[in-house]
């Protein structure tokens, strides 16, 4: 071959390495279609449900959602300071709470933010139940001053339209009213927010505006034959007594004549009183402390819980000793898995090791004994557990038969960890004895025969020769095994007590029970992390392609 | 290769069969409840007879109570709630109402009025703790023993469960801290009046504590109904807390060795809600549903199947006999007044509050 | 490894000794199961061995759980001769057609026709309606995992796949992910997106879990593949597809029906994901189990376990049976 003949080429005329490039991506085009279907089935069916878990950890838009203008106005508060939130913010959570409460979001607030302080969850409801009675004066004078107010229709006259060019869609009380009750609000199709109303009217228009949609979408009612809120009153005789009314439209006389009523009873009428009478707690520093700590949309605060550490105004601390729970729980999770690997070990070895020296006749039938108790209900299985280990038991009854153990001094062998301990590992000893094997029926037994016949004693044939090359099964199965009881749930649950539960219970607990999923996501999320690492160790040491299961 | 593809055949057309076996399905209705023998007494009492009267209905069983609240939330989250109407503890129906999970129902307009005329709301009484809760019975959480296990001095109160010394052995308890915080103060010299504020205070706490753990080593905890029974059919316990239907059942139904101790029994209530959200056609079903089965003779029906009590005042008087055993159920029911002589009512609105809390103490007190 | 006439009493010992620990280790990994069958015939509702059952007294006994379990639902007979008849019909048609004289389609229509006749049209009740669900779950997701699981495999065995690390890796974690996090993120994230409590949100994440156990399986029987036979194929003028299904599948068989009876059974025996994605439409054998053992404890239970050990006894030597029949006709000797 020289120079001058230029590059090889193929059959086809093309250059050669042109041609094997092209056919090397056609062939990496293919086997990435073949494998593209079921790679996009699990990245959809199962990654991004872990994913969304994990946002879950992080995830804490409640507040801010719940009550968003509160948590503007309460930016500028101290919790170190002594001071109570200024007006503004009592004025900003009474509002938020109204529109809260109507839309049944409130108690769901209380019960987030009770995690962290308890008492708020009542301090919510009850504050809910009562926002109506707030400013009852001023609505009594109110009505008093103008029979008008009573009909829904003066309302309706004052603060709608159907005009198009004399009204608009409220637009940012329709954002404020849908983050509040996470529906998306609107107003009636033909229907408009006054501009005469609004200008004149700013805060009573806004309040106006919330109601009519949440009463048109929600209730599906038509705003003008509804009694508007409390809040829409508050609203109208704050807006009153700021100064000149500046309206001239037919409602203007009725206005006036309430705007010479409202004057004196919202000279007393504060906000902050108005809560502080609702309940004292709302003077509290640590309630609005909370709410603040809590106010950003992304909380660090269940990582913090689920490694027993809390978040609290002045910062992460550690919880007091009586509550913490998850860093023993974690601990407890790995070295009772440890210790299940460790069993699996010693009950494994020997009959993987007989089975790779049998004939394959009898091996197989002891390879059916293995497998029968893998393919029975792990539920079966764990029962049977709780029939034999328990006091009055089967073993207990036979070991009190012998004469090992007195009548009076029966094992506790179940609802503690040696329960969990005894169950898990026959549950997943299989996984051990699995691996083991197919890595001992491939060692050649000439290896020991070899051993022993240039003297080796029996023990130093096993320990020098025969072990070492049995060393990536046990790696194999153990990661396998400590992976798999890391996780468990149900077998602890049944047979686990209070000693022998998993930190997997305490996620269950808190998903179905509590329903704290937030925690829940962040326990989840650190297990996960744990088992992740894990896994890449072993995809390091021993190669993902190399688990085998059976045969 | 044939006969592979002979069987892969014939496993398709398997599936296929009894995929369509399941096609046809009439106007159903979810029912969700507990399972066991008091989802048979609802079964019995209140959807036989209901499906009797209405052709086409029929009804599905759903036995997830337990996590009813988590269910509901993941439902409406999806925007497909698949259940009609659900039995909940008052707690949870509390707790759905509050977060606008569960209809808000007008008890008078919605339900029946009682046999004696009394309207639904009168009838029912204090029973209706929340908006959406329709109250079906009064149950308790008390204690059982085991006669041969107790001597010759069965135990007459609730701190015989404290007393190790006249009942050695071990005991079950919830894995829960309501109730056993309050027997604990309770047995520790509390009045019940002042239960609550003590436990509100980090020193009751502590207290309540203390007293558990002088029979911390004794105690298995359960979490589910069915626990305690077994327990005390297996002699493992002397004695256990559990609903007193359970214990019921054991006693009379399944003639254990085992006798009730209903001193200071926790009394709380079970009733239906309707979950927010369902179409109207449903949503009428559902209360058309509701309003047969909490009528005066229904809830008194139910009692012939479980040893609960009917939530109406006008139930009472029809309270007969067993359906199989044939034994007057008048005496098994918790509000019975030889049984309730001194009692508790769960305080819900206390235990909304502190829940969070005494919960996690609670858990990790147990796992200290 | 018998023990040679020469041994000293020590290994003779040893030999011994090493023979009853295994044997005491298999006993350990049976027991459950042999305490469960028992248990299964108990008069009592209680998991409990009665005086009178370990009296062997007759009274003792009772057939009430199997009775509980099956139910009187169903009309298995009819079924049964439906099936068989279709099974015989399917036997006429080969035999005419090819002279074949096996009578395989009318076993098997025969059982298929008994399970579909006790199934059909029940609804709502305690056990067969779950037994029904299960069956509806298990085989739809191992299809959907052995489908796409062996395709993906014959992927990845190839020469040059980019990242074959990631995505294998990402292929294998839903079997190395708990259970519990996998429960909790379909449980949220199938919430979302409409999924949670319906039949093919169950299917779904059961297909996901059963992936990795089909990949396995697959890849460890591709490892051993020759590559030269789908060329030797490709040479001949076969096409992709009949060289899939002509040279390649056949080898890869035992793999894929290994991994398809791995993922069968994690569907089948699933009881963590289902309880928190499906509803009652969808509630499976392991959850009726489950809401038994919590919520009622009743030996229907061990009733159902006993059956369905049995019905895995039945595969486990079957399928043994099929091997060694298979390895004599390939004229390899067992042991």
């Amino acid at each position: 071959m020289t120079d001058a003949t230029g590059p090889i080429v193929a059959a086809d005329g093309r250059p050669l390495k042109a041609s094997l490039s092209r056919a090397l991506r056609r062939e990496k085009l293919r086997a990435f279609l073949l494998i593209l279907p079921l790679l996009a089935f699990v990245v959809i069916s199962f990654i991004a449900p872990i994913f969304d878990m994990l946002f879950r950890s992080v995830q804490d838009d409640i507040t801010s959602r719940t009550l968003p203008q509160t948590v503007v106005a309460l930016n500028d508060w101290d919790y170190t300071g002594d001071a109570r939130p200024s007006e503004q913010t009592y004025e900003a959570l009474y509002f938020d709470m109204f529109m809260a409460a109507e839309a049944k979001k409130h108690t769901a607030l209380g019960s987030r933010l009770n995690y962290e302080t308890t008492g708020i969850s009542s301090l919510f409801r009850q504050t809910g139940r009562g926002l109506d009675d707030v400013g009852e004066d001023v609505i009594e004078a109110m009505e008093d001053a103008s029979a008008a107010l009573d009909d829904s229709a003066f309302w309706a006259g004052l603060f709608l339209t159907d005009d198009r060019s004399a009204g608009d869609k409220a637009a940012s009380a329709r954002a404020w009213a849908s983050t509040v009750s996470d529906q998306a609000l609107s107003l009636p199709a033909d229907v408009y927010l006054a501009n005469a109303a609004e200008a004149a009217l700013p805060n009573a228009a806004r309040q106006y505006a919330a109601f009519a949609m949440f009463t048109h979408t929600v209730d599906e009612d038509v705003p003008a034959e509804e009694d508007p809120w409390e809040a829409v009153w508050i609203a109208l005789a704050q807006d009153l007594t700021a100064g000149e009314l500046a309206y001239d439209g037919p409602e203007a006389a009725e206005l006036r004549a309430v705007q010479a009523a409202v004057a004196g009873p919202m000279a007393d009428f504060t906000f902050t009183d108005a809560f502080l009478a609702q309940d004292d707690d709302w003077g509290e520093a640590s309630v609005w402390g909370t709410i603040q700590t809590f106010s950003s949309p992304y909380t660090a605060g269940y990582f913090l819980t689920a490694i027993d550490l809390e978040l609290t105004p002045d910062g992460a601390q550690a919880v007091e000793d009586d509550v913490a729970i998850y860093i023993t729980l974690f601990w407890r999770t790995l070295w009772m898995s440890m210790t299940i690997t460790f069993s699996c070990i010693l009950l494994g070895y020997p009959i993987a090791w007989l089975m790779a020296n049998l004939p394959d006749r009898s091996a197989n039938l002891i390879m059916i004994l293995v497998l029968l108790p893998f393919w029975t209900s792990l539920l079966v299985r764990t029962s049977a557990w709780k029939v034999l280990l328990q006091q009055q038991g089967v073993i207990n009854d036979t070991l009190v038969w012998i004469g090992l153990v007195g009548d009076g001094s029966r094992l506790a062998l179940i609802n503690n960890a040696t329960g969990t301990i005894i169950a898990m590992t026959h549950i997943l000893l299989p996984f051990m004895i699995l691996p083991l094997y197919s890595v001992m029926k491939g060692i050649p037994p000439s290896y020991l025969r070899a051993a022993k016949s240039l003297g080796a004693t029996n023990w130093t044939a096993f320990w020098r020769v025969y072990f070492p090359q049995s060393v990536p099964g046990i790696g194999a199965g153990s990661i396998l095994v400590f992976i798999l009881s890391i996780g468990y749930y149900i077998t602890p649950e049944i047979v686990g007590g209070t000693k022998g539960v998993f930190i997997s219970n305490r996620i269950a607990y808190h998903i179905s029970s509590s329903l704290n999923w937030g925690l829940a996501a962040a326990l989840g999320t650190i297990l996960l992390v744990v088992v992740l690492a894990l896994y890449w160790a072993y995809d390091r040491i021993v190669g993902i392609d190399n688990v085998k299961l059976g045969g | 290769m044939k006969k592979s593809i002979i069987l892969g055949t014939s496993a398709i057309v398997a599936v296929a069969g009894i995929a369509y076996a399941d096609g046809h399905m009439a106007s159903d209705m979810t029912l969700v409840s507990w399972g066991g023998a008091y989802q048979a007494s609802q079964q019995n009492a209140y959807v036989a007879p209901y499906i009797a009267n209405n052709e086409g209905v029929t009804a599905v069983w759903d036995e997830s109570s337990s996590e009813a609240v988590a269910k509901l939330r993941a439902m409406n989250e999806a925007g497909n709630v698949t259940w009609d109407v659900v039995d909940v503890v008052a707690a949870d129906a509390i707790r759905l109402c509050d977060e606008g999970l569960a209809l808000e129902i007008d008890h008078d307009e919605m339900l029946a009025d009682g046999d004696d005329g009394s309207s639904a709301s009168d009838d029912f009484g204090d029973l209706i703790v929340s908006d959406c809760f329709i109250p079906q019975i009064v149950y308790s959480t008390t204690f059982g023993y085991r006669d041969d296990l107790v001597g010759d001095t069965p135990p007459t109160s609730v701190c015989d469960v404290y007393d190790l010394e006249a009942y050695p052995g071990m005991r079950s308890l919830e894995r829960n801290p309501i109730a056993n915080l309050e027997w604990a103060l309770i047995c520790d010299g509390v009045d019940i009046a002042d239960v609550y504020d003590v436990l509100e205070t980090e020193e009751g706490q502590d207290r309540a504590f203390a007293k558990m753990d002088t029979i911390k080593d004794n105690v298995i905890w359960w979490s589910a109904g069915a626990d305690t029974p077994q327990l005390l059919a297996d002699g493992e316990i002397v004695m256990g807390s559990t609903y007193n239907g359970r214990l019921f059942s054991l006693i009379e139904e399944q003639d254990q060795p085992v006798s009730m101790l209903w001193d200071w029994q926790m009394f709380d209530l079970d009733g239906w809600i309707i979950p927010a959200g369902l179409s109207p056609e449903r949503e009428a079903r559902a209360l058309d549903f509701v309003r047969f089965a909490t009528d005066t003779q229904r809830l008194a029906d139910q009692a012939k199947y479980i040893s609960y009590g009917p939530a109406r005042q006008s139930s009472a008087p029809l309270v007969s006999t067993h359906e199989t055993l044939g034994i007057e159920m008048a005496p098994h029911m918790p509000t019975d007044p030889a049984n309730s002589v001194n009692t508790f009512l769960f305080n819900y609105e206390w235990w909304a509050d502190y829940r969070d809390d005494l919960d996690a103490k609670f858990q990790a007190w147990l796992a200290q | 490894m018998g023990l040679p006439p020469y041994a000293t009493t020590g290994q003779r010992i040893w030999y011994y000794s090493f023979r009853v620990i295994c044997g005491l280790i298999l006993f350990f990994l049976i027991a459950p199961i042999i305490t469960i069958i028992p248990l299964s015939f108990n008069a009592q509702d209680f998991f409990t061995f009665t005086p009178e059952m370990l009296r062997l007294d007759p009274a003792g006994y009772s057939l009430k759980h199997y009775r509980a379990f099956f139910g009187t639902e169903g009309s298995p007979g009819t079924g049964l001769i439906v099936g068989a008849l279709l099974g015989l019909a399917v036997f006429a048609a080969l035999y005419f057609w090819r002279g074949s004289r096996n009578v395989l389609p009318i076993i098997v229509g025969a059982a298929l026709g008994l399970v579909i006749g006790k199934m059909w049209g029940i609804e709502g009740t305690e056990w067969m309606t779950p037994l029904k669900n299960s069956l509806k779950i298990a085989p739809v997701a191992t299809l959907i995992s052995v489908s796409l699981g062996t395709l993906a495999a014959i992927g990845l065995s190839q020469a040059h796949v980019p990242f074959r690390r990631a995505i294998m890796a990402i292929l294998i974690s839903p079997m190395i992910v708990p259970l519990i996090i996998s429960a909790a993120g379909m449980y949220f994230f199938y919430s979302r997106i409409g999924l949670q409590g319906t039949y093919w949100g169950v299917v779904l994440s059961h297909a996901a879990l059963g992936v990795p156990f089909v990949i396995i399986t697959v890849t460890a029987t591709l490892v051993g593949f020759d590559k030269s036979l789908t060329r030797a194929a490709a040479n001949l003028g076969a096409n992709p597809v009949t060289t899939f299904f002509r040279v390649q599948m056949p080898l890869i068989l035992p793999g894929v029906i290994s991994g398809g009876l791995f993922a069968f059974i994690t569907s089948f025996d699933e009881v963590v994901v289902v309880l928190f994605v499906g509803s009652v439409g969808q509630q499976t054998l392991p959850w009726q189990m489950f809401t038994g053992l919590r919520e009622q404890i009743s030996p229907t239970i061990l009733a159902a376990a006993t059956v369905l050990i049995s019905i895995s006894v039945v595969l486990l030597v079957t399928l043994e049976l099929l091997r060694r029949r298979s390895e004599r006709l390939r004229g390899m000797t067992p042991g």
